[in-house]
């Protein structure tokens, strides 16, 4: 005998209990697929229960009582026999109506024997290994008899660390929709990378005090420097001056005097580097990349830009290696460049901070009394605080842009 | 394996190996040698005792016995060159002596011309293997009473060979010089043949090697083997406590294998053996020193080649930390007398003891199209599965090229197929390998029978 059951489904992040509305089917009632079993009701809205599969209907909970989601409103006995129909339909009707649930059933007999099978649960030699190495531990086979195979690990690794998107992913009712039109979905599987990504991403969350400064810079005297020597650099250098080497420039003399910017915690140590190893984020074809600029605090400008134009590239000709983009102390992530005014940036994990640069925007601003039209770029600083105090990061804050703002300082 | 295994993982690695040549026991003096013979012993004895059968008349053969042990080491010597290029392509460094620890992150290898030589390394992995043991009141002088590694290179087909002990090797090796001429004489302690496979396939076996001439003297305790002059006189105590005397012109000790450890210096590193001297390791294959791996021979379980390559494997991997398993009730047992015997999983009596409720499943060779062509209709194929559930729990194979057919019980075993699944999936026809899905059949027809 095999028994669906039916749960109730998540109306919505923020809810959490339903009341049974009205059951529009009757307890021993034989229900089709698909129809519409019950009715919800919510603070917001009502919501149909659908039949998940045909058969004899048992309702667990009343009309009236209060669950939670995911609570078993009713099951559904999918072995039992679809009574004769006593009415007249034409018999092309009956055929239909008799046969597409016999099918059903089938299926989901088979199904359900498969996951009875003494064998569910039982992984291949491959997927063994992966699930020890994972450490994936109730992993669903879909294998003949529930066997998990290789790709069952995967797909498990795959969703745990996306599990925000399959609690949503519930057969929630839609509206019904008012507009016309293609409403396909595509699915696509998460790169290896993007799945990695993903999963730092909210490990940083999760497992740092991460909060933002601001400032903003006057890029005036960038801008007249860059004029004056941009030609006199390219000769003499072969490379454009660009803003990239200025602001790690200014952030790696920035980071001589606020050393706890530049450090990481490791267990219950925190770990001081006397050197700048910068990270600089760099859109690449597979998504983010944060390749490393080694020793940034002796480089020159020059040295500088140039690495940073042999990492972009290898970055965007996905050649980049473990190497390459591992140890950074500190990184840099320009918005700018797709126009972005104001952002926090997300830590680079182990590290303690990230610098954010913007869009250059001509801005009035007050000089001296008067109101001038400056190019300003606003500045974002997201720090771990648990390593670094707010004065520090502000204060470093404060010194990369005085830095950029009187760019003869650090050069010097 | 283990080597091999640790070089493609990017692990600088080096091999110590004692003997000119590598490759271990199986390969010099072991597997691939006794079956090279096997191979020429079961071509001779086919040629006298079945071409007539088939319709070959072929008349006046000869044997040329320095020309099939000549074929023998050619094949030997083969098989180590593709080891020592192995060595190579892999980048594996080969140092030639004898290892023996100083400390677990060094080992001194002395070389056989009384050179020194210290290798410094993180971890180590023991794979010494095993050497021939004898029993109380036999002592091995090699000339006479001879091991499995002598009786590869008589000088001459013995005429009455006594084999003590009704393992694989002293069958295997008893079938080879029967397949010759000589008159052989097993003599064994226990009430049956190769223990620790099947008894169905014991008994099958020892049914099959008597039509072909082995004499089998069961339940018999040797007392003492001794040489006198060009023979070897044999005592042993049958089940009535009566003294039972055998002479030959040889003796070979088939009585098992004792793990090699001599001289390697485990005392420096505070490692102790245990009863049976062998070396204990952890779940890891990891012994109580961190980082000094043991695998194959030396530490417990069946003293069998693909066990130990299983094991060299599973270190290797286990060292670069991944997390590889090893499922040591799906590694077969072979028997290479002709026909094979094969087996893998629970034995029959194993269940019993347990009190499993199990079936079985039987289909004989006989009954095989591809047998009668073949003239190869002696054996079977048997199941024991679940009998609620159908899953296979061991899988028992005696007849033709059965060391092959194993292979696909093994996969059956790993994957823990039912008997139907197997009977459901297409066989070759006409295959040996039909057996085994007929005696699947067989296993799950019954249980629909008991339904």
């Amino acid at each position: 005998m095999s028994i669906v059951e039916i749960k109730i489904p998540s109306p919505g992040e923020s809810i959490t209990e339903v009341e049974i509305g009205s059951w529009l089917k009757v307890d021993g009632d034989y229900v089709q697929l698909d129809e519409t079993i019950c009715e919800i009701e919510t603070d917001k809205a009502t919501l149909p229960l659908i039949a998940e599969s045909a058969g004899r209907l048992k309702i667990l909970l009343q009309e009236g009582e209060t669950a939670g989601i995911g609570d078993v409103a009713c099951s559904i006995d999918t072995d039992a026999e679809q009574p004769k129909i006593n009415s007249s339909p034409t018999s092309s009707e009956v055929i239909a109506k008799s046969e597409e649930p016999s099918k059903r059933t089938t299926i989901s007999d088979e199904a359900s024997s498969a996951s009875a099978s003494y064998a569910a649960g039982h992984p291949s030699p491959a997927a063994r290994k992966m699930m020890a190495e994972q450490g994936a531990t109730d992993v669903s086979g879909s294998g003949p008899g529930g066997r998990i195979m290789t790709q069952d690990v995967e797909m498990h690794l795959q969703q745990n660390q996306d599990y925000s998107a399959s609690t949503t992913d519930s057969k929630l009712e839609a509206p019904p929709p008012v507009v016309s039109g293609s409403r396909s979905i595509k699915r696509e599987r998460m790169s290896r990378l993007r799945r990695k990504l993903a999963e730092r991403l909210v490990a940083v969350k999760n497992e740092t005090a991460m909060l933002t400064t601001f400032n903003e810079v006057d890029m005036h005297a960038i801008f007249e420097l860059r004029s004056q020597s941009k030609e006199a650099f390219l000769q003499k250098f072969n490379i454009k001056l660009g803003y990239m080497g200025l602001f790690t420039k200014a952030c790696t003399e920035a980071l001589k005097d606020f050393p706890a910017v530049n450090a990481q915690i490791d267990g219950d140590q925190i770990v001081y580097h006397d050197y700048v190893d910068m990270g600089i984020a760099v859109s690449a074809p597979k998504g983010l990349m944060v390749p490393v600029v080694r020793n940034a605090e002796s480089l020159t400008l020059a040295q500088i830009e140039f690495e940073i134009a042999r990492l972009a590239k290898r970055a965007r000709e996905n050649k980049l290696s473990i190497d390459e983009m591992e140890g950074g102390t500190f990184s840099i992530t320009n918005g700018g460049v797709f126009g972005s005014m104001l952002s926090t940036p997300i830590l680079n994990p182990p590290q303690s901070a990230i610098l954010g640069m913007h869009n250059i925007v001509e801005r009035p601003m007050a000089i001296e009394g008067k109101v001038e039209i400056r190019p300003v770029m606003y500045l974002a600083l997201s720090y771990d605080h648990r390593i670094v105090d707010g004065q520090q990061s502000v204060s470093f804050l404060v010194r990369v842009k005085e830095f950029l703002e009187n760019p003869t300082r650090m050069l010097v | 394996m283990a080597a091999i295994r640790c070089a493609q993982l990017g692990m600088q690695t080096a091999i110590i190996e004692r003997y000119p040549t590598l490759g271990g026991t199986c390969l010099n003096v072991g597997c691939i040698p006794s079956k090279a013979l096997l191979d020429s012993s079961e071509h001779f004895y086919n040629a006298n005792c079945h071409f007539e059968a088939h319709g070959i008349m072929a008349e006046k053969i000869k044997l040329n016995w320095p020309r099939m042990r000549q074929r023998k080491d050619d094949v030997v010597v083969q098989t180590c060159d593709g080891i020592k290029y192995l060595m190579k392509k892999n980048k594996i460094k080969v140092i030639s002596g004898h290892a023996s620890f100083s400390d677990s992150k060094t080992i001194s290898v002395s070389g056989t011309n009384g050179s020194k030589e210290t290798v410094n390394t993180e971890r180590v992995i023991i794979a010494t293997g095993s050497k021939p043991s004898s029993i109380p009141g036999v002592i091995i002088d090699k000339k006479r009473i001879i091991t499995s590694t002598e009786a590869l290179n008589l000088e001459k087909v013995p005429e009455k060979l006594i084999v003590i002990g009704g393992g694989v090797i002293g069958l295997e090796l008893g079938s080879v010089f029967s397949r010759l001429g000589s008159k052989v004489q097993v003599v064994e302690f226990l009430d049956r043949l190769i223990s620790g496979m099947d008894f169905s396939l014991a008994k099958e076996v020892q049914r099959f090697l008597k039509k072909q001439g082995l004499e089998f003297f069961l339940n018999h305790t040797v007392q003492s083997a001794v040489v006198e002059g060009e023979s070897v006189k044999v005592v042993a105590k049958n089940k009535k406590d009566k003294e039972v005397e055998f002479s030959g012109d040889y003796c070979l000790v088939a009585v098992g294998r004792r793990p090699f450890t001599d001289n390697l210096g485990l005392e420096k590193i505070s490692l102790t053996l245990d009863d049976k001297g062998r070396i204990p390791v952890n779940e890891h294959l990891e012994t109580a020193v961190p980082g000094i791996y043991a695998i194959g021979d030396v530490v417990a379980g069946d003293m069998l080649a693909h066990k130990a390559e299983e094991e060299g494997v599973f270190v290797a991997e286990t060292i670069a930390g991944q997390k590889p398993h090893l499922n040591y009730k799906a590694i077969p047992g072979v028997l290479y007398t002709w026909p094979e015997a094969a087996g893998v999983g629970f034995t029959e009596d194993e269940l019993k003891a347990e009190n499993y409720n199990y079936k079985t499943g039987n289909f004989p060779f006989k009954a095989l199209g591809r047998a009668r062509a073949s003239m190869d209709t002696d054996g079977f194929a048997k199941v024991l599965a679940d009998k609620d559930t159908d899953e296979i729990l061991g899988i028992h194979l005696v007849g033709a090229r059965a060391a092959d057919l194993i292979a696909e019980a093994v996969v059956a075993l790993e994957y823990r197929a039912s008997a139907e699944d197997i009977a459901r999936m297409s066989h070759a026809h006409p295959t040996y390998a039909e057996a085994i899905k007929e005696a699947m059949l067989d296993a799950s027809e019954k249980r629909s029978i008991h339904m």
